[in-house]
């Protein structure tokens, strides 16, 4: 079993590390302010070639695994937590959904340019109705002749006004008697004639990210847009869960990372009664946990990483990742702002930040209560992963580092 | 054809100079070579070398050379590192100096450094500190950013020393000391000159940054002046703050002006556009040495602090009490800076009879 | 174009540099590529985007400085080479200049060599030009940005940055230049770069291999020391207004004897 890192990971690490902490944590504060995402992020972050990261040479991506991609989202969310949305959303849910559903010539018409980034993905699937209970969901898409038409809402949509494409699941089939079965999955070009998008302000955080609402009405989009088959939306819409949880997995480590880093700074830095605070046993304390929770976090992401690579399903190994990473990333974030104090409580430091945007990651990308009744199905036997029509490929690295 | 003033050796100082105007610290390195030649009983020899530069030669004796060599000629009239070093390490060969001293220039460096090539010696670049023991030379001189001091020592002939400006203290200057010009031709022709200066523009602003004894230094807290209103024509958020941060350097620009200070600035204050790379100060700007650095609006972050950390004189004015420059500093504000600064300027103008 | 660049492998700046027993210690800080040679290569592979050709990354070191090298070579240098020796242990600034003049001979047919500003452990600064001499080549050095270069006429052009301001030199190629932060930010490793150098063997050399000796290093040093630490008295001006804080605060300026 081998811990370490090859030296392509590591360098990969370093070149995105020094990207967000020199070209975007010098600004992000007055963005976070704003409540508006910089204009500069999307297009650096596709120029670098990071939003197409982990997708095969040959679909316009970079060729790197699934652990590469954890990486970087570790790496992003350090600097901000908005930056790993962006691959969240773009990558997680929806690119990688692309590699494991779509046809060749879906993967063509909208995997290649994402993984160029020249068109930017997000994902529809919440309501404003409908959050945790998936299939309440009461978007539809009717089939006439070789057309669908959508009529809808999603809300808290990341990247909303900002993408060009989105995966929506939409229900097709009103009638099945499992409310899960009527659900299929969409490949929707935002610019299409009904479609309408906006942001959400007044967030707690992530304020400087981008977060809106999608609106269809009658949004007619061709029957080759549906991705999959009809009916195993709700399946899907699991898998891309699957992929988009674990960056926020890996973020939410950078995140507690973050907080870490800048208590051990401060403690460093800062002194009361004669000494660096750093001295006193509570400070230490608060210290030494932030590192527990940093190292066993990492490693469950990887672990799921790495069994992405193997081609093996990992929903439960990423749920846990999930669930544990975004709890320990708020508890981090608190007690660094206690580290600092007072200054902790201003936006001068960045840890109020670090506070307000893990909250969002408890709530979406599956609550951690749902996380919880995930893992005691499991764990009880009540809960078992059926195998899926399409798979995430495994990692081949001669597949995904071939022109063709 | 050496002339020997004294029993003991000679020490060179190479004078450096722009077009014809001696730099300050030119004479700073005369002053330290006359003071080791002194005790060691030898003499000092400035080298001149350029066109129509004659007239340094008067300050190089009253700082205490005792024979000036001079090249006047037309392929010496700009600086160029290879004609220079020739004739400095032909000038070396004929008269066997113990030592050649240079400032650390962009000139003396590098001509120490080819000189060294030349003559088959070693380079002890930036000291802070000479002695001469035994015939040899041992400097002091700083490392890792001056984290680390190192006391190095060059076994061969003559040794060559380049010197930290500020590091040496202001010369003693005596008007009524004079002495000897011997007049040399250059070592190379025009035509065996691999380089021509075509052009040169000045830098916009006023005393030069390295040779400055006080600087007045701007950071990333320049901008924070809500209240300052930009004109209406600049709309973009970036720009209104770099235009109240041009406010805030012309605002420091007016203190510098009465403290005859040169304007500095940090790392933070440069990428964001506030202000020319030219006046930053730190680990990839410049160090300096002044005898006062005034640091405002500057947090005082370790790269910056490289830059300055020798600085005789801190003084810090910032809004957080935390800012890392304090430690170091002589006396600190904890204030608006754009309430202090024109303060200040006002008070020093009344002391200073400006 | 044929275009050598010179990197050394360093202490983070950051790193907390100290003295055990005498030696220096940087704790685990990392070793990372000199940030001014990142700049050089940054020219480098401006130069050869501008006129075609291929840029090799030298180091002189031991096994790890491969990571600069990588570096390198990740951001776009066509290959790298090491020099290893143990010869190389207390080698002086001019030592190192002539192991890197006989790099550049013996890859032949390199225009241009270049250097970073200085290295930010030993600070000397001199090994550019020390080379250039060596070499018997134009020294350019400081160079903010390069005007023009001609390869058919063997010319370059570029804007130095001194003291003064700047200065517009021309010379002929082969020339050595070396590289001041103005040039530009250097650009990030690509992703395809970070591929091609991970898998990438570095040949190493040894002196013999490069066909020259170790030179006699004519600087030592003998004698590291902590700098003295300054006992700086911190004093907090205060007063009821900004004009109290001024007037004591220009006093006590003035009291301290700088102006």
């Amino acid at each position: 079993m081998d811990f370490q890192l090859s030296e392509e990971h590591r360098m990969v690490q370093k070149m995105v590390r020094d990207f967000a902490q020199s070209e975007v944590v010098p600004v992000i504060k007055e963005w976070d302010r704003k409540q508006e995402m910089a204009p500069f992020i999307l297009p650096r972050m596709a120029e670098l070639g990071i939003l197409g990261i982990n997708i095969p040479v040959r679909y316009g991506g970079q060729g790197f695994d699934y652990l590469a991609l954890g990486l970087v989202c570790e790496e992003l969310e350090a600097a901000d937590s908005t930056l790993r949305v962006v691959m969240s959303v773009h990558m997680g849910l929806n690119s990688m959904a692309l590699l494991q559903w779509a046809t060749e010539e879906q993967k063509q018409k909208f995997l290649t340019p994402q993984a160029k980034g020249e068109k930017i993905g997000c994902f529809g699937l919440t309501e404003p109705g409908a959050g945790s209970d998936v299939a309440g969901m009461k978007g539809t898409a009717k089939k006439a002749g070789d057309e669908y038409v959508l009529n809808g809402e999603k809300m808290w949509i990341s990247l909303a006004t900002k993408a060009h494409h989105a995966l929506v699941v939409m229900r097709t089939n009103p009638d099945v008697a499992d409310s899960h079965e009527g659900l299929s999955a969409f490949i929707l070009e935002l610019d299409r004639k009904g479609v309408k998008t906006g942001d959400i302000h007044g967030k707690l955080g992530m304020r400087a990210g981008s977060t809106g609402w999608i609106s269809m009405q009658d949004v007619r989009i061709p029957a080759a847009n549906l991705l999959g088959q009809e009916g195993e939306g709700f399946k899907i819409a699991m898998s891309c869960l699957d992929n988009g949880r674990y960056t926020v997995a890996a973020g939410a480590t950078g995140l507690i990372r973050a907080s870490l880093d800048a208590s051990v700074k401060y403690a460093h830095d800062r002194r009361a009664f004669n000494r660096e605070i750093g001295q006193f046993q509570l400070v230490q304390q608060k210290i030494a946990y932030m590192v527990q929770q940093y190292e066993a976090a990492r490693l469950l992401y990887l672990r799921a990483g790495w069994m992405k690579n193997m081609g093996q399903r990992n929903t439960r190994e990423t749920s846990l990742a999930k669930w544990h990473a975004t709890d320990a990333s708020f508890d981090a974030a608190n007690e660094a702002i206690q580290v600092h104090g007072a200054y902790g409580y201003s936006d001068e430091y960045d840890v109020e930040r670090y506070l307000r945007n893990s909250r969002g990651a408890i709530i979406y990308e599956g609550t951690s209560e749902i996380h919880q009744l995930m893992q005691a199905g499991y764990a009880l036997g009540y809960r078992k992963d059926a195998e899926l029509r399409c798979e995430l490929p495994a990692y081949d690295v001669e597949y995904w580092q071939a022109e063709k | 054809m050496a002339t020997r003033h004294s029993m003991g050796g000679k020490i060179f100082v190479y004078v450096d100079h722009f077009k014809g105007k001696p730099l300050p610290a030119s004479w700073e390195v005369v002053g330290a070579a006359r003071k080791i030649a002194g005790e060691n009983g030898m003499s000092v020899s400035a080298l001149v070398l350029g066109q129509g530069v004659e007239r340094i030669a008067q300050p190089a004796f009253q700082y205490g050379a005792g024979e000036v060599l001079l090249a006047d000629d037309a392929s010496l009239a700009d600086y160029r590192p290879e004609p220079y070093a020739a004739l400095i390490s032909k000038l070396a060969k004929d008269s066997q100096p113990e030592a050649i001293f240079f400032p650390t220039s962009t000139r003396g460096r590098e001509l120490a450094a080819m000189a060294a090539i030349d003559l088959d010696t070693g380079v002890i670049p930036d000291v802070i500190e000479i002695e001469h023991e035994g015939g040899k030379f041992t400097a002091t001189r700083p490392i890792y950013a001056g984290k680390l001091l190192a006391k190095v020592t060059c076994s061969a002939k003559p040794a060559l020393l380049t010197l930290r400006v500020r590091a040496f203290g202001k010369p003693d200057k005596d008007i009524g000391r004079s002495g000897d010009i011997t007049k040399v031709s250059p070592a190379l022709n025009e035509d065996q000159i691999a380089t021509k200066v075509v052009d040169y523009a000045p830098t916009e602003g006023r005393v030069s940054l390295g040779d400055a004894a006080v600087i007045v230094s701007g950071g990333r807290g320049l901008s924070n002046n809500p209240s300052l209103q930009p004109p209406a024509d600049i709309t973009d958020e970036k720009q209104k703050e770099i235009w109240r941060a041009q406010q805030g350097f012309k605002m420091l620009g007016e203190l510098a002006e009465v403290l005859g200070a040169a304007v500095g600035a940090s790392r933070a204050a440069v990428d964001a556009g506030y202000i020319p790379y030219a006046h930053q100060v730190g680990q990839t700007g410049k160090v300096v040495s002044p005898d006062l650095y005034i640091a405002c609006g500057i947090s005082g972050a370790i790269q910056h602090l490289a830059g300055m950390r020798t600085a005789k004189v801190v003084v810090a004015i910032n809004k957080d009490s935390d800012a890392p420059i304090f430690k170091l500093a002589r006396f600190g504000v904890v204030g608006d800076l754009y309430e202090v600064i024109p303060a200040l300027t006002k008070a020093f103008k009344e002391r200073l009879h400006k | 174009m044929k275009i050598a660049v010179f990197v050394k492998q360093v202490p983070d700046s950051a790193a907390k540099v100290a003295l055990e027993n005498g030696v220096v210690s940087w704790g685990d800080a990392p070793l990372v590529i000199n940030p001014w040679d990142e700049y050089a290569v940054e020219a480098a592979l401006s130069l050869t985007e501008q006129h075609g050709g291929e840029v090799t990354a030298i180091s002189l070191g031991d096994e790890s400085a491969k990571e600069a090298l990588k570096h390198a070579l990740a951001m776009g240098c066509g290959h790298a080479i090491l020099i290893s020796d143990p010869a190389l242990k207390g080698i002086d600034s001019a030592g190192v200049a002539r192991v890197c003049a006989a790099a550049v001979q013996k890859l032949a047919d390199i225009d241009v060599a270049v250097f970073g500003k200085q290295a930010i452990d030993s600070d000397t600064g001199l090994t550019a030009a020390m080379a250039a001499r060596i070499l018997g080549w134009p020294a350019l050095t400081l160079v903010a940005s390069i005007a023009q270069l001609d390869p058919a006429a063997k010319t370059i052009r570029v804007q130095r940055g001194i003291e003064e301001g700047r200065q517009i030199v021309e010379g002929k190629l082969p020339a050595v230049i070396s590289i001041v932060k103005d040039f530009g930010e250097p650009r990030y490793p690509s992703f395809m770069g970070i591929r091609k150098a991970s898998k990438a063997e570095i040949p190493s050399l040894t002196l013999a291999e490069l066909g020259t000796q170790a030179p006699e290093a004519k600087i030592t040093w003998p004698e590291l020391i902590s700098p003295p630490k300054r006992k700086v008295t911190n004093e907090m001006i205060t007063g009821a207004s900004a004009d109290e804080i001024a007037a004591n605060l220009a006093d006590k300026i003035i009291a301290e004897g700088v102006l």
